[in-house]
């Protein structure tokens, strides 16, 4: 196995490029390092991309919205006041990942890269609307984060591409964004289900929204028909009840060692509601 | 030997640091994978990944080419001819004829890195025949279920049973219809409970040497290296004396590190490598597809009650499983505490053991006492509220207590459940007020406790201080009971007592700490250990005062001449009197051996508050209170760790933890990840009160208090859901879906 710790991005896509073997780029190390140890993956490169200028920075876009550098780790979220203040849903879903050790390292572009469809950070950028910078051999391009999962365990990056940054919109004014998981423990624990809601009030009533579902589908899932359900309405019980009608039907999900597909597809109907009303309190400001 | 101070004492009952705690926090002490040796050999083994197969053929050549592989064994490097429990050990070791469960051993390979034996284990190829499997004890005793070793039954299991039923058990009292007939309400359900494992965080460890002649020596992580020993030496056919086995620190054992695993594969690797020493460490995979569980339960329960409360009758029927070998389920034991805590005139009790394909069982907290407990206090529960009673009172008014001929044939001495119930009855808790979806769930709770056989040694050194030698690894914090027990009898500091546990050279054979004996049974050899030195000490003094050993009396730590005729001499202390021992007739100690009867039951009662969400099942623990009767609390703080680890382990149990078996019979939650015990942030603070009625067997009182803890939580937890939600789950886990489930069908129905 070679370790690479490249001082640029053009190097860790030249490094992936040119590598032959099974390639990993390292992040916070919280998937790979465990795959390693548990001998499910061993690579024979290893690209960390902690070292590179940048990547572990905050920064705010010229339009009001956010650049989180591909190897900034939860924690360090969790930590950005006033990014806790625009995407509170966004980062409580990378908040939940793991434990208080786990947070220090892990990120945002590596629970993505992943791959796993119960990611905690997914429906909340999702939601949110986020956008992932990925550059490779063939240069830099925008992509939506719905857009790169492509099953459990696989993505749609190209060989040498790499996440380099994501992206969240502007805010806006009137608008608020939530992220609720199960789980029959408190932590330590990995989603049975998981929704992501984002919308904006005007007037009183839900102008925009987005909705996403997490461990109900081989992949993170948008849901159009569960914003559709509460757009236009002051989200009340029969919205909640349409909303939780939406995305129970776009549920596909599998029975598990971690739960049965009928539990799943209630749970997913009973979290949407919640983290709907969490996100339209934050919007008007309530608790945001 | 009884002696009832409940005052008085400088030591019992304070609650100073544990000797072994700061090596604990500074990573300084050594567990069973911390220790290596020079040549040393790294072993790894080969597992079955079927439920049921016959093992067709063993190719290990292309492993044995690989460069640092040194050994490779299968069966066929272990003695034939074995019977009974050993061949069930040897068995489980290393599978000969089939695999009998996922994870099953069938070869071990040792190799100069861990990483090499590793990768040489995979190229063991083994080809097998796959057999239908069974998992669930009721399909076990179904007819058409695949056999899984014929011939198995002993002659208790009546005819015409299946094969795969190896044992039957019944005993009772009185005369159970009459008793029905009796009652004003005779309620009858039916229980289910799945397999959990201990849990501990120390994966089994070990490292071992063993040379052609069979001399051999093990360093291990267990409860009991005299087991290790003997059991080690019959898999393998040599004597027991030839092998000297010391015990590391334990992370953890809760019964299940009470008997061998692989242990016997680091001895037979390290022989054939030539005398090479052999480390062998468990992943948790390993740990929990081939180490003992505990057994998977389906019982039936029938109760008689009169209107008010008084039961009349009990009568009780369990199958359990606990793996593929005869004798390993712990359904006699459930069988006889089932109705332990109730004083009731009939009880007829009946129970089968039944082989299934899962990892052979082990003891784990308690063995048998919760799954009972699940049984009966939940049908007793429904039947209070059935008939409007509160299920304390009813409780205490159907106590078993002092004189009362138990439910399994004994007549108990002074016990403690009456005290345990009347503490509860008063404690703030039961007066927290309870919110919409929030139940509130009691339950009792009973384990015998254990004696056994025991040899402690003790010496007083050149400046009198003490050194005690137990042959019981502490887990619970045994040392510091122990030294705190031996200070106050020889009237010394704490800190002048080293408490060490030794090696199997070092002393007479010890039962393993299990059954809730180490600070009753070591703690009461110290004591009498302690007496003979102090005897000795008395001896020396008068013989240098030149006066009647009989007139002199040992107090304060240092011999005094027992009253103004026996002459007027200053005290002579212990550090005195160690000074001066070489000279005085040699070194002094004392030495006490004993199979140790007299040990008190324990019964205790839980209070659980829970929230449940209604609409995804989930169950929040807002509140949690155990009271138990510890006898007499040695060191309090360590007697309250195992009120509340026995409640969180039992809270595991009833929510959670389970066993999850895929339809081709492989375990699939091989990691914490997914067996879910309670992490931190998951339990409340747990509330104790330590009720203290001595038992009359022990110098101080003591009672056994690591297992009955784990007993009343799993059905405190199911009255407690069934009195937020309604619902009356009756098959563990509780899990959100089952909650869930039932929830919905009792809105539906
Ligand atoms: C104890 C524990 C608890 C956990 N709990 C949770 C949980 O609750 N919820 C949850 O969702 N996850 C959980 N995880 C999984 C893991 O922590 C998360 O998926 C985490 O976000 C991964 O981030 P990382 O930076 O550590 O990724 P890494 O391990 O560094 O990488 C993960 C994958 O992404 C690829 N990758 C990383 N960075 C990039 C990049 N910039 N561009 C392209 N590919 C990249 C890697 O090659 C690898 O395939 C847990 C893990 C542990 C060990």
């Amino acid at each position: 196995m070679r370790y690479h710790a490249p001082s640029s991005v053009a190097e860790a896509v030249r490094l992936a490029a040119g590598a032959t073997g099974i390639t990993r780029f390292l992040s916070g190390g919280t998937d790979v390092l465990v795959q390693l140890r548990a001998g499910m993956v061993t690579p024979d490169d290893l690209i960390d991309l902690k070292k590179i200028p940048g990547l572990r920075e905050i920064t705010r876009t010229p339009d009001g919205g956010w650049r989180i550098g591909a190897a900034v780790s939860g924690a360090e979220m969790g930590r950005h006041a006033a990014l806790c203040s625009d995407w509170p849903g966004v980062v409580e879903g990378m908040r939940l990942v793991g434990s208080t050790q786990v947070q220090g390292r892990a990120t945002l572009a590596g629970n993505l890269c992943n791959g796993s469809p119960a990611a905690d950070s997914v429906p909340g950028m999702v939601a949110a609307g986020a956008r992932v910078v990925v550059t490779g051999p063939a240069g830099t391009r925008e992509v939506a984060v719905e857009e790169i999962p492509a099953g459990p365990g696989k993505t749609r990056l190209k060989p040498g591409e790499m996440i380099e940054a994501v992206l969240l919109p502007p805010r806006g004014a009137q608008g608020g964004d939530a992220y609720l998981r199960f789980i029959p423990r408190t932590e330590m624990d990995i989603a049975v289900v998981g929704v992501g809601v984002s919308l904006t009030l005007e007037g009183g009533k839900v102008a925009a929204a987005r909705v996403a579902i997490g461990a109900v589908a081989p992949t993170v899932l948008l849901v159009p028909e569960a914003a559709k359900a509460i757009i236009g309405t002051t989200l009340d019980d029969a919205a909640i009840a349409a909303l939780a009608d939406a995305v129970r039907a776009a549920a596909t999900p599998i029975s598990d060692k971690r739960g049965t597909a009928e539990f799943r597809k209630d749970v997913v109907g009973v979290l949407a509601g919640r983290a709907a009303r969490i996100a339209h309190d934050r919007a008007k400001g309530a608790a945001k | 030997m009884a002696k009832d101070e409940t005052q008085g004492f400088r030591l019992i009952g304070t609650r100073p640091d544990r000797p072994d705690g700061l090596d604990k926090v500074t990573g300084r002490a050594r567990y069973g994978a911390d220790i290596s040796a020079p040549g040393m050999l790294h072993a790894a083994v080969v597992r079955s990944p079927h439920a049921h197969a016959r093992i067709v053929k063993i190719d290990a050549s292309k492993a044995l080419a690989l460069p640092g592989v040194k050994a490779v064994i299968t069966r066929a490097d272990l003695p034939t001819g074995l019977t009974g429990e050993d061949w069930n050990l040897q068995e489980n070791t290393l599978a000969g004829e089939k695999a009998l469960y996922d994870g099953h051993a069938v070869a071990a390979v040792a190799a100069t890195t861990k990483l090499i034996a590793q990768d040489a284990a995979k190229l063991v190829e083994v080809t097998y025949e796959v057999l239908p499997h069974v998992t669930d004890v009721d399909a076990a005793m179904a007819a058409g279920a695949p056999v899984i070793r014929a011939g198995t039954a002993d002659h208790s299991v009546p005819e015409g049973m299946h094969p795969n039923v190896v044992k039957y058990i019944d005993f009772g009292h009185g005369d159970v219809e009459a008793g029905f007939a009796a009652a004003d309400l005779v309620r009858a359900q039916s229980y289910k409970t799945e397999a959990t494992h201990q849990g501990y965080i120390e994966p089994h460890a070990c490292m071992a040497q063993m040379g052609s002649d069979d001399r051999g020596e093990m360093w291990v992580c267990t409860q009991g290296h005299w087991y290790i020993r003997r059991m080690s030496a019959a898999v393998l056919g040599v004597d027991a004396s030839k092998l000297r086995v010391t015990p590391s620190e334990i992370g953890g054992g809760f019964g299940g590190k009470t008997t061998i695993f692989m242990e016997p594969l680091a001895l037979a690797l390290s022989k054939k490598a030539g005398g090479r020493p052999v480390k062998l460490v468990m992943s948790r995979s390993e740990v929990l597809r081939a180490t003992g569980p505990t057994a998977s339960a389906s019982m039936d329960v029938k109760l008689g009650m009169k209107k008010d409360g008084t039961l009349t009758a009990a009568k009780v029927m369990f199958r359990m499983q606990g793996g593929p070998y005869i004798g390993s389920s712990p359904v006699g034991e459930a069988l006889s505490c089932a109705l332990a805590c109730y004083d009731v005139p009939n009880v007829m009790h009946e129970g089968y053991e039944v082989l299934a394909n899962r990892p052979k069982a082990a003891a784990y907290r308690a063995p048998g006492s919760p799954m009972a407990a699940f049984a009966v206090e939940s049908l007793l529960d429904e039947m209070c509220r059935e008939l409007g009673l509160d299920p304390l009172k009813v409780r205490l008014k159907n106590a078993a207590r002092e004189g009362t001929k138990s439910s399994y044939g004994p007549t108990y001495n002074r016990i403690g459940l009456v005290e345990s119930l009347e503490a509860t009855m008063a404690h703030k808790n039961l007066l927290a007020p309870l919110g919409p979806n929030q139940g509130r769930g009691v339950a009792s709770g009973f384990w015998f406790n254990h004696g056994g056989e025991t040899s402690v040694s003790l010496a007083i050194g050149e400046d009198g201080t003490v050194t005690v030698s137990v042959g019981t690894p502490d887990i619970g914090g045994s040392r510091a009971s122990i030294a705190l027990m031996t200070g106050e009898c020889l009237g010394i500091p704490y800190e002048k007592v080293r408490v060490n546990v030794v090696e199997t050279g070092a002393l007479g054979v010890n039962e393993p700490t299990h059954g809730s004996r180490a600070t009753f049974a070591s703690g009461l050899a110290a004591v009498e250990a302690a007496r003979q030195a102090m005897a000795e000490m008395c001896r020396r003094a008068a013989a240098e005062w030149d006066i009647d050993p009989e007139a002199v009396e040992w107090r304060d730590g240092a011999a005094h001449p027992a009253g103004p005729n026996a002459g007027k001499f200053p005290p002579m202390s212990i550090a005195e009197i160690g000074a001066k021992m070489g000279g005085s007739g040699g070194p002094i100690s004392g030495h006490h051996e004993v199979t140790a009867g007299g040990f008190g039951a324990s019964f205790g009662v839980h209070v659980v508050d829970v929230e449940v969400d209604p609409e995804t099942g989930r169950t929040t623990v807002l509140r949690y209170l155990v009271v138990q009767d510890a006898g007499r609390a040695i060191h309090p703080a360590y007697v309250e760790g195992q009120y509340q680890g026995g409640a969180a382990q039992g809270i595991g149990w009833a929510l959670n933890e389970e066993y999850v078996y895929g339809a081709d019979g492989r375990l699939q939650n091989t990691v914490f990840l997914d067996y879910r015990i309670p992490v931190a942030s998951d339990l409340p603070m747990i509330d104790t009160v330590i009720v203290e009625v001595p038992n009359p067997g022990h110098p101080y009182g003591v009672r056994g208090v690591g297992e009955t803890g784990i007993t009343p939580p799993l059905p405190a937890l199911a009255n407690a859901i069934h009195a937020a939600t309604g619902a009356r789950l009756r098959s563990l886990p509780m899990s959100p879906p089952k909650v869930l489930a039932a929830i919905k069908a009792k809105a539906g129905g």
